[in-house]
């Protein structure tokens, strides 16, 4: 167990939004909202999944909707706590132990944080998908087969709705529905968990990820090169591209914000290219044609120089970027996660291969 | 047929003339008075005598000054803010002046209240504004609030909420109250908006105090029937009017003035400029004749907000820049200087400090002072500091670069000297003659804009009649702020699809640019 502090905050909203891969919101207004929180409420204690009970009860708590409104129009604040009740009294649950973020991102990882210092839960070191993705029924407790449901979803006008849902893909139907009627932005409590539930079908100690990666990205002490290989061996990871944004091509279809980027290659790819495929979320990169990076890995954007993530919503012309693979938890690698979040499911015709290989398949052409 | 232009620095107050050919016809520079206007008026009254033109064919006169930037930075003269948020029962969890420095907030009164009102994304309403909640507000904030900011929730969508509380302020307090509406200078982004409308707010005395100096200097030397005008940050220009309602708005248009001089004295309206001062020097990008806007949040003061700026960079080098060798032999420059003290304490000038301009004098750069009284430096050591600073420029040129090939450089301002002739990474360089004054011919280069955002649904209404609607509503904001309407062009149009709305809903930001009338 430790505390979370106002710099552990800002590292983990900064570290998340890494995570998210293009998604899960603006990390500035999400830490904004916790730490107003901790603040009036207190510090929030982080514990491990190793620490909590088998038999205890969690619910992680989300927001859900277009970011670009949450950065507008954002919470009141009451109706996390609202929300994680009425689940709490419906599943007939007096004793919560704790929540957990639903996914990484900028937004998504502060949410359970308010909650914890509204409540004086703990938070836990686990998430439901290691990164963001679009739709519901991408987390791996659903790989799992836990269900999403019985889930709640509220407003800042104080509208609240319970679902129970026959399979989690109805959940995602029927709650993004609901989400546009709110006014495009809501807050949702789904897939209430066991502690012994977290501990098989939870991705660990995404948090304290978080905060490391985000205490790299924020140092300025170092150069961006430095700064770089650091990230690069935490996480594993992989630069796949430099370049500069010349071209963002974007529709919205059924609900989502589909689209491309081109890249034109800037110093070390100076004259290659690259296309970044993504729903919300960064899907698949080609590079000079070829696919370098596909999900369910995680295909990162960050700014050229300080390594900032940089989301979906605000890609710009001009913008330079260095684009940054790594590989997913080992349960997106599964049957179940490459048919639940694999290229095929987003409409890509070919088949997944980890990154490891891909990368080494591009240096083997490459010589 | 003659423009002014007038650029009040930190230290100095240049002026100039342009003819009706746009031809420099004279400059001066004098030092900047505390109260802005005598040292207004030394530099016009020297600008006039030593040119002698006719005063009454003197048509426009621009100011572009850094007393808005200065009061934020410095926490002076600001006025007491009351804040008022339309958006309860949304928005609560992140209260106004959040992440504020404690100083600023004090400085401000911290007065600020969450009241019903605001709207959904597509225009719905989110709840609607209560008069009496309002009155009752007003009533407790009497006497200690000078202006009041007002911010509603998606207010770029539809912002008749926030006039109609603008409205019932000036009922309450009087027509000429300060009142500031977030519709009117922020785009989407609550926070951000926000904290610029707070600024704003705070900076309505500053520039009371500004635009009255330069018109009454204008006044008692003989301007009188020239078309007043102030510079923004994007090089474009406004009426005295609009500037008294959005002072934010001269927000850092110093370094935007010299980036356009310099375009203007090298005639390219794409490059990279490099402006030395006596202090620091400003690195900005020329693109089609505009400054690069910065694409990250800027702050100011430490305050974050989402305005327009120019992408600039600055660091510790001018021409002032004080010279030290460590016991190990490593040489370093800056970033502290001797300032405006140059001419006592540089070496040429029979001071005891080491400086850059020392060695631009040594290595035959330049010719002030008496180059006799740096003989003794030895030539290889001035080389050596040269590549200190020739690798300093190279870092930030090189940040700011957006690819690997050589750029095309400017250089301008009275630290210029001290650059050497070739830098790594750049292709050409080119000293403008009159460079030291590029921010004063700047200013009097300025044109208008518009600017206009907002959300519009495209499954709803065509995209052609939404981007129509758009420029319609950027042009109406032109001709306000003193456009020729028959100039106006359009110069950018940005969508951003929202995420998760079935119906194609899209924010639109268009900016049109034309010449003053």
């Amino acid at each position: 167990m430790r505390y979370l502090d106002k710099a552990s905050i800002e590292h983990i909203a900064i570290g998340a939004a890494f995570l998210g891969t293009g998604g899960g919101g603006d990390p500035y207004i999400g830490k904004l909202m916790a730490i107003s929180a901790v603040e009036k409420n207190g510090p929030v204690k982080l514990y491990s999944v190793d620490e909590i009970g088998d038999e205890d009860f969690f619910i992680p708590a989300a927001m859900m909707g277009a970011p670009s409104v949450s950065s507008e129009k954002f919470p009141n604040g009451s109706e996390f706590v609202k929300v994680f009740q009425k689940l709490a009294r419906y599943l007939g649950e007096d004793k919560i132990a704790g929540t957990y973020p639903m996914e990484a991102g900028g937004v998504n990882s502060m949410i359970p944080i308010v909650v914890a210092a509204q409540l004086g839960l703990p938070l836990i070191d686990c998430d439901g998908m290691g990164r963001a993705f679009p739709e519901l029924q991408m987390v791996t407790f659903n790989l799992d087969g836990i269900s999403a449901t019985p889930m709640a979803i509220t407003d800042e006008k104080g509208n609240i709705g319970i679902f129970e849902t026959i399979d989690n893909k109805w959940t995602e139907r029927l709650a993004r529905a609901a989400t546009v009627e709110m006014g495009a932005s809501a807050l949702v409590s789904l897939y209430p968990t066991t502690g012994a539930q977290m501990k098989r079908s939870g991705v660990h100690h995404v948090v304290t990820l978080s905060e490391q990666i985000g205490e790299i990205i924020s140092s300025n002490h170092r150069d961006a090169k430095e700064k770089l290989q650091e990230l690069l061996t935490l996480v594993s990871g992989y630069e796949l591209f430099q370049g500069k944004i010349v071209d963002v091509i974007r529709e919205t279809k059924g609900g989502f914000n589909l689209g491309k980027m081109n890249l034109e290659g800037i110093e070390a790819h100076k004259g290659g290219n690259m296309k970044v495929h993504f729903q919300n979320e960064n899907l698949v990169a080609e590079r000079d044609g070829q696919v370098v990076g596909m999900t369910p890995d995680l295909l990162c954007l960050v700014d050229y120089e300080t390594l900032t993530p940089v989301t979906t919503e605000s890609l710009k012309y001009g913008k330079r970027v260095r684009v940054i693979g790594l590989p997913a938890h080992e349960k997106w690698r599964t049957d179940k996660g490459i048919q639940t979040a694999g290229p095929r499911y987003f409409g890509y015709d070919y088949d997944y291969v980890p990154i490891e290989e891909l990368v080494k398949k591009a240096v083997a052409d490459h010589v | 047929m003659y423009r002014i232009g007038i650029d009040v620095g930190g230290t100095n107050t240049d002026a100039i003339i342009l003819d009706e050919f746009h031809q420099l016809v004279h400059s001066v520079k004098s030092p900047t008075s505390l109260d802005i206007k005598t040292g207004i008026e030394a530099s016009l009254r020297k600008l006039l005598q030593e040119s002698s033109i006719d005063k009454t064919q003197i048509t426009h006169a621009m100011l572009g000054t850094t007393q808005c930037t200065n009061a934020i930075v410095e926490r002076k003269k600001l006025a007491t803010v009351g804040v008022i948020r339309l958006g309860y029962p949304a928005t609560a969890s992140v209260p106004p002046y959040t992440a504020w420095p404690d100083d600023m907030v004090e400085k401000l009164s911290g007065n600020y209240a969450l009241v019903h009102g605001g709207y959904e994304y597509d225009g719905q309403v989110l709840s609607e504004v209560d008069e009496d909640e309002i009155r009752e507000l007003l009533a407790a904030w009497r006497g200690t609030v000078e202006s009041i900011a007002v911010i509603g929730v998606f207010s770029s969508i539809k912002n008749d909420q926030e006039l109609s509380v603008r409205d019932l302020i000036h009922e309450v307090y009087g027509e000429e109250y300060p009142v500031s509406c977030s519709s009117l200078i922020g785009s989407v982004g609550l926070i951000e908006r926000e904290n610029a409308t707070i600024l704003n707010a705070a900076l309505c005395k500053v520039i009371e105090t500004t635009t009255q100096g330069f018109v009454n200097a204008l006044e008692e030397e003989g301007i009188t029937d020239a078309a007043v005008y102030l510079c923004q940050n994007d090089g474009t220009l406004m009426s005295i009017d609009y500037a008294k309602q959005f002072p934010i708005l001269t927000i850092a248009c110093g370094p935007t003035n010299s980036i356009r001089g310099a375009s203007y004295l090298a005639k390219i309206k794409d490059t990279m400029v490099l402006d030395v001062g006596g202090t620091t020097s400003d690195i900005g990008v020329l693109q089609d004749g505009f400054p690069r806007e910065s694409s990250v949040a800027v702050e100011v003061g430490d305050i974050r907000t989402n305005f327009r700026m120019p992408d600039i960079i600055s660091v510790g080098l001018g021409g002032g820049s004080i010279v030290r060798v460590d016991e190990s032999g490593k040489i370093s420059v800056g970033p502290d200087s001797v300032g405006y003290r140059i001419g006592e304490e540089a070496l040429v000038f029979g001071g005891s400090t080491l400086t850059t301009t020392d060695i631009a004098v040594r290595l035959g750069l330049a010719d002030v002072g008496d180059k006799r009284l740096v003989s003794h430096i030895e030539e290889a050591f001035a080389k050596a500091v040269q590549a200190e600073i020739s690798a300093i420029v190279e870092q930030a040129i090189d940040k700011m670069k957006t690819s690997s090939e050589d750029v095309q450089l400017v250089l301008v301002g009275g630290g210029s000297i001290i650059i050497p002739d070739s830098i790594r990474g750049v292709a050409g360089m080119m000293k403008v003659e009159n460079g030291s004054v590029a921010n004063a011919i700047g200013a009097s280069i300025a044109q208008i804009s518009g600017q206009y955002e907002q959300i519009y649904i495209y499954a709803r209404e065509p995209r052609e009649a939404c981007l129509k609607d758009a420029e319609a509503k950027a042009v109406k904001q032109a001709k306000l702020a003193g456009a020729d309407s028959d100039t106006i062009e359009l110069v950018e149009v940005e969508e951003t699809p929202l995420a998760y709305h079935p119906e194609n809903a899209t924010r639109l930001r268009v900016k049109v640019v034309g010449k003053m009338k």
